[in-house]
Order: structure tokens, then sequence, then C-alpha cells
């Protein structure tokens, strides 16, 4: 048996959902905040900020999904199938917010409040999904063996409810202040007074969540309040707390850019948390990431492209942010 | 209800309305590259404003390609989980290598591409163009290899019922997987042509845009001509290594029962599973046996020497098959019918109403092609190693299934419905009359500042 690949395969899952859950995100609650936007002037300017990169932040999606087949199979045929209907609204509402780009642009006048409609409804669809994987993810599932034994409507949980309306307040937070950095003006003070309202959401959820997760189950609990852990652990809410103060601030004293990033800070700790509360299990509670790994040999093959390319992915995604850096004006141009 | 008879029509329909936007970009891409380079090289007007019209409709497709094509990994975790456990050290990273040398690579110079003409320099912006059209080879060059291996397996041992990679090399290049490339890359660029040829028709007929018509009319037979015969070198290599390795497949093709010497081959039949025979059967005597083993007296092996639970159905591959060599008929009819008015500037009714009428042809063609190898395959998922009905998710209840085709059925309508409707607006909308600006010589302060058309 030669090296084990399980722990760098955990860190490129990681990074690939979390990369998602970033930029996505902000794609996301751009199109839940789109139809309370001022005016149309405003929601083309808010369309022309993620046009050119959301097909590219999408695309993480993607290779989470497939990172987790490749590195861990048994996960990825016991999570998905149990998720079977939040995966498919999820899919569904990335149809339709994902076209609506296009086709809003093609339509006439007089019809392209359809394909506003159809990108708020797909983003939000889409991100309640989300957040009802990961609320079901950190519930757990019901194994029968190495097998899902559960039904199709096991999801249906007061708490997995919960985690997806969190995230719809998540990501909102982080579209508001996406827009905060790339807009001026009138758009942009809207954005801030959005902002500052789904940060109240998000910090309810965040202490609703945190709180409920340990009563889940008893190792959870154990792994944040047994001695010494709750010293080493005690930063995480200490930070995200400072976060959360540096975010009003920034909101309230006219920064552009602050308020992005102590969104994704935000985001960061969460995950942090739940990386901290779930480690080291892939299907919650029942395989480790060691029970439920492939062949080495298949982790290996692709393990020499990732180490390879991610580089120059994060290199050329980068100029292609910086080809369309700065603030974006209403009227903007499509094409 | 069955639900692995529902997750096989849910998968067959989204893969087959996905793949309609592959079969059109690719090709797109590439041409829409040629055209900026044509451009940077003979500063002919034309060009860029063939390229800006056909960039606008390449981003409604692909756009669409992009959604439908994030549904399909997905259908491998909720559908087909056993499948995806059971593959996954073998057909995860192949797919894995689809989406970082492939995906993220179109989605960033994509962007630029599409919505950088003023932000970058004009080698800039050309690179781009070509680095979208390598991207979409890349994707092909992937997923193609994803599916060759299922048809024609090789390079891994099974553990524990599970597929191990032993060789990647082997693996990847397995022995279907050149001609599947080689006959799929050439199918999707006549798909282009075709479609071009037929848009400029329409341009032509309603008397728009003559020099830019004529010259997509004229590229776009250029182009079929090269590729139509080779088409049909391709395609015999690719029934010739069918043959060998999924006899099965291709007796059910050629729509033979016994199997023998001096086959012949059926133009047209009613193959019949129950009384293991044809119906007013019509054939050319020892033709198929003459073309499949180059000798008229050649042994080709029939339905029945096979166990019926290892044979495929007998009647979709045998139909799907012939309606795709009767759509490459049609585009050489068309071709030639091209060189024949090409002096007269293509200033033909009856040509121009025939081209705009094949316009369907390459998506019919693909659509087809894919039916027979995919139904060829059948019972297996893996060729001979993993049935298609033990792949299925075990907790899937039929209702779940039905639920989400049902779902999928109305979403795709509207969707498609619409993508299709706004595609024929902007062939009517017509080429853009300015001529788009390249970056002017300072860098403008603000980014997408400044519409270039509404």
């Amino acid at each position: 048996m030669s090296l084990d690949l399980v722990p760098i395969w955990t860190v490129i899952l990681a990074l690939s959902v979390f990369m998602y859950v970033l930029l996505d995100g902000f794609d996301l609650g751009l199109g839940i905040l789109f139809p309370f936007a001022p005016d149309d002037r405003a929601r083309d300017a808010m369309m022309a900020s993620i046009a050119p990169v959301w097909d590219g932040n999408e695309t993480w999606l993607v290779m989470g999904g497939l990172g987790m087949l490749t590195a861990f199979p048994v996960a990825f045929a016991i999570i998905f199938p149990a998720l079977y209907f939040p995966v498919l609204a999820m899919l569904l509402g990335l149809v339709f917010r994902g076209v609506a780009f296009e086709f809003r642009a093609s339509a006439s006048a007089g019809r392209r409040h359809w394909w506003d409609r159809a990108f708020f409804w797909g983003s939000l669809a889409a991100t309640f999904a989300q957040g009802c994987v990961l609320g079901k993810f950190v519930l757990g599932f019901e194994l029968n063996g190495r097998q899902y034994a559960g039904s199709t409507w096991d999801w249906l949980h007061p708490f997995v409810l919960a985690v997806g309306v969190g995230l719809v307040f998540g990501y909102v937070l982080l579209g508001a202040t996406w827009l905060v950095m790339k807009t001026e003006g009138e758009l942009q003070r809207w954005a801030r007074a959005k902002a500052r309202l789904a940060s109240f959401g998000v910090l309810a959820f965040i202490v609703l969540v945190s709180v409920w997760t340990p009563f889940l189950h008893q190792h959870i609990a154990a792994r944040w309040f047994s001695w010494p852990n709750m010293l080493f652990f005690s930063p995480v809410p200490l930070i995200t707390a400072l976060l959360a103060l540096w975010l009003w601030r920034a909101l309230a004293r006219g920064g552009d850019v602050a308020p992005f990033i102590a969104s994704m800070g935000l985001f960061m700790l969460c995950y942090l948390g739940l990386a901290i509360s779930l480690f080291p299990y892939v299907v919650p509670h029942t395989l480790t990431l060691w029970d439920a790994a492939t062949a080495p040999e298949g982790q290996a093959f692709l393990l020499i492209g990732t180490m390879f390319l991610i580089p120059v992915i994060f290199t050329y995604t980068g100029w292609s942010y910086w080809v369309f850096r700065g603030k974006v004006r209403a009227g903007a141009g499509y094409h | 209800m069955d639900p692995v008879l529902l997750s096989r029509i849910q998968f067959a329909f989204l893969i087959a309305f996905h793949f309609l936007l592959p079969a059109f970009t690719i090709g797109l891409a590439s041409y829409i590259a040629v055209l900026e380079g044509m451009f940077l090289w003979t500063r002919r007007p034309a060009y860029l404003r063939l390229s800006a019209f056909w960039v606008r409709i390449f981003a409604v497709s692909f756009g669409m390609g992009v959604v439908s094509g994030i549904v399909m990994p997905f259908q491998m975790g909720t559908n087909w989980s056993r499948y995806s456990e059971l593959t996954a050290a073998v057909v995860g990273p192949l797919m894995g290598y689809e989406a970082l040398m492939a995906f993220f690579l179109e989605a960033a110079f994509l962007g630029v591409l599409l919505f950088g003409r003023k932000l970058v320099p004009p080698w800039v912006h050309f690179a781009s163009a070509i680095i979208v059209a390598a991207g979409t080879l890349f994707s092909a060059f992937w997923i193609l290899a994803a599916n060759s291996w299922m048809q024609t397996p090789a390079g891994f041992e099974v553990v524990d019922g599970r597929f191990v990679p032993v060789d990647w090399l082997q693996v990847i290049f397995n022995p279907s997987f050149p001609y599947r490339l080689a006959h799929t890359v050439v199918a999707v660029y006549l798909t282009t042509a075709f479609t071009v040829i037929g848009v400029a028709a329409w341009y032509l007929r309603h008397a728009r845009h003559a020099e830019e018509s004529r010259t997509m009319v004229t590229m776009g037979v250029l182009l079929a001509t090269v590729l139509l015969p080779l088409q049909l070198v391709i395609g015999d290599l690719h029934g010739v290594n069918t043959l060998e390795h999924q006899p099965q497949k291709l007796a059910a093709i050629e729509g033979i029962w016994e199997g023998g010497p001096g086959q012949p081959a059926i133009l047209f039949a009613l193959p019949d599973e129950r009384l293991e025979k044809n119906h007013a059967e019509i054939g050319i005597p020892k033709l198929a046996s003459l073309y499949l083993t180059h000798s008229w007296d050649g042994h080709v092996k029939g339905l029945k020497d096979f166990p019926k639970e290892e044979r495929p159905p007998a009647v979709l591959p045998f139909f799907a098959f012939r309606l795709m060599v009767g759509m490459w008929l049609l585009m050489v009819f068309i071709t030639a019918w091209a060189w024949m008015v090409r002096r007269r500037g293509y200033d033909s009714r009856a040509f121009l109403y025939a081209s705009m009428a094949c316009i369907p042809t390459g998506y019919v063609a693909v659509t087809a092609g894919w039916t027979t190898t995919e139904v060829g395959r059948q019972p297996w998922v893996v060729y001979g190693h993993l049935r298609t009905a033990d792949s299925v998710s075990p907790n899937l209840t039929g209702a779940d299934v039905l639920i989400s085709l049902v779902l999928y059925v109305v979403v795709y309508a509207v969707i498609f419905g619409a993508g299709l409707y706004y595609l024929m607006r902007l062939v009517q909308r017509g080429l853009p009359e300015d001529l788009p600006e390249a970056r002017p010589d300072g860098r403008p302060a603000r980014p997408l500042s400044a519409a270039q058309d509404a």
C-alpha cells in the first residue's frame, strides 16, 4: 500500500466546494436580490457585473461533484440518491437562472420580466436546495452497510429546512456585498442597505445552527465542549463575532471592498466550524473519509492533473476577473 | 413502474437534448476562431461582422449547453449510484479531467470572447477564441474517452465488483475511442457547417447580407467537401471496430439474425424480435460482408449467435443507423448542388430552400448515431461487465423517477422552446450594422461602461 492520498483529496474536495459556495454564492445571492432592485437599469448593471464570470463560478460545482465521485465514490453513491429531490430542485433552478442571462438580453422589452422571474426563482430554488443538501449532510444518512437505506424524502426535517433558509440569507449577503464592491451611486446605496438586512439574518442563522448542531449528535457536542478542545476552538466563534462587527462598520462607513471580504470571511469561519463538527466523516456520523475512498489508482491519476491544473485555473480565472475589474455602471452594454 | 426503465428514459432524454448544443457549439467555436483569424489576416470587414453575429448565437447556445450539461454528472449520482460507485475509479478521473482541462478553460475565456473585445488587445481576443475552441475539443476528448471505455472497456481489473484502473493509456485509448472521437468531432463540425449554410441560404433568399452569406456558404461547403468523404472512411473503420469488439451491436445495426458468410447489406427491413427474423427485407447480396470484412464471403455474426439476455434491442439501432446514413446522403446532395450553383453566387431558389430545409440534418444525424451506439450497447452499461439493470440507485421508486422525469421534460420544453425562438430571432435580426470596435488605444476607465450594441 503506497502513499495515503485521502488527506490531499479531502483538501481538494473541500477547496472545490468552498470555491463554489463563495463564487456561485454571490451569483445566486445577486439573483435572489434581483426583483427587489430599484429599476431595470440597476438590474442590467447587476447582470452585467456577473455575466462574464458566472459560468466559471458554476464549474466549481461540477468539479466538487466529480472530485467526490473520484475520491469518495461510496459517499457520492449515498448522498446523491438520498438527496434526489433537493438535487433535482437545485439543477432545475440552475437551468432557469443560467439561461436567463442570454434569454433576458434577447427577449423583447415586454417579455423580459419573464426571465427576470426565472432568474430570481431559479437562484432562490438552487440556493435553498443547496442549503437543504448541507443540512441533510450535517444531519446524517441512514445506512445499511455501505448503501443508503432511507427514502428519498428523509431530508424533510426542520433542521434541514432551517439551514436552507440560512443559506439564502448567506448568499444574499455575498451578493449584496459583491454589488457594493462593483457598483456606485444609488445602486450601491441600495446594495449596502440590503447587505445590512441580510447580515442580521445571517448572524441569526449562524447562532441558530451553531446551537442546534451539537444537539443533533453527541459526538459533535463532545468535539466542541470537551476540554481542551473548547480552548482550541474558541477562536472560531470569537473571530466570527469580530468579522460581523467589521462587516457592520464597513457597511456603515462606506467601504467598497471590505464588506465583501468580511462576508467571505464569515463563510470561511462557518465552513471551518462545520469541518470541526464533522471531521473525519464524509458520510456524517457513519463513514469516514477513509471508509469511502476509492482505489488509489484512480485518485493518483486525477491528482497529478489536479495539482498541476488548479494553479493554472486560478491564474487564468484571476486574469479574467482582472479584465473585468472595476465598477460596472447602470446601462452597461451587453456584449 | 420500473425505476430502471424510467431512469434510462430520463438519462436518454437529458443527454439527447444536452448533446444538441455541443453538437453545434464545438464546431461554432472553431468557426468563430477561424473568422476572427481571417479578419486579423485579411482585414476584410465581412469576417468581423460574421464573427460578431455568430458570437451572439454562440453565447445563447453555449449557455444552454452549460446548464443542461451541469445536470449530467449529477444524474450519475442521483439515478445511477451503483454504476457510479463501481466505476468511479475509472470514470471519475476521466470526467474530472474534462472539468479541469475544458470547463474552467472555456468559462474563463468565454467571458473575454463575449464581453472583452474592448477590454483586451485584438490578439488576446483572438487567442481567447482559439482557447474556447480548444476547450470544446478537450471536452469532447475526455467525455468520449469515458463513453468509449463503457463501450469497449480496457486497461482495468475487477476487484470485488469494482473497476480498478491498471493502465491509464489503455483506459483512455481503449479500442473504440480513436474511431468514436474522430467520428463524433467530424459529425459535429458537419452539423455546424450545415447550420451555417442554412442560415446563409435564408439571408440570400431574403436578399440580405449577400456578401457575408456567400462567404458563409463557401466556407461551409468547402469544409463539407473535405469532411463528408472523410466521415465515410471513419464511419467504415468505426463499423469494422464495432464488429470486432461489439459484434451483437453490429448485428443489430445490420439487421442480421443468422450469422454466416456472405451477408447482404440490408437497406430496409422490419426486424421482429419475437420471431427473430426480418420482414419486408430489401438487401444487396454479400455487400455487408464486403464492407465489414473486406471479403465477399466474410463471416459476420448474427443476433441469434448470442443468448437472448445478451442481445441489444433489434429495432432501434437498425433504424437509427439508417436515419444517420440518410442524413449523410442529404448532406452530400446539398454539397454537390452547392458546387453546381456556385458560379451563380448560389442564386438558385431551389438550392436555397433545400439548404434551409437541411439545417436539421446534422442534429438528426448525431442524435441517431448516438442512439445507435448507446442502445446497441444494451443490456450493458459497461459492455460485457456491468448491466444497466444493476446500475440504478437502489433506493429510488418508480414514482420518484417519474416525478423528476416529468419535471425535466416540462422545464426542457420551456427552455429549449424559448432558446430556439431566441436563436431564430437573432438570425432574423441579422448581422450587426456597425463593425464591433476593437479596444481603443487607452484602456477605458470603466469596463462594460460604453454600450456596444444594446
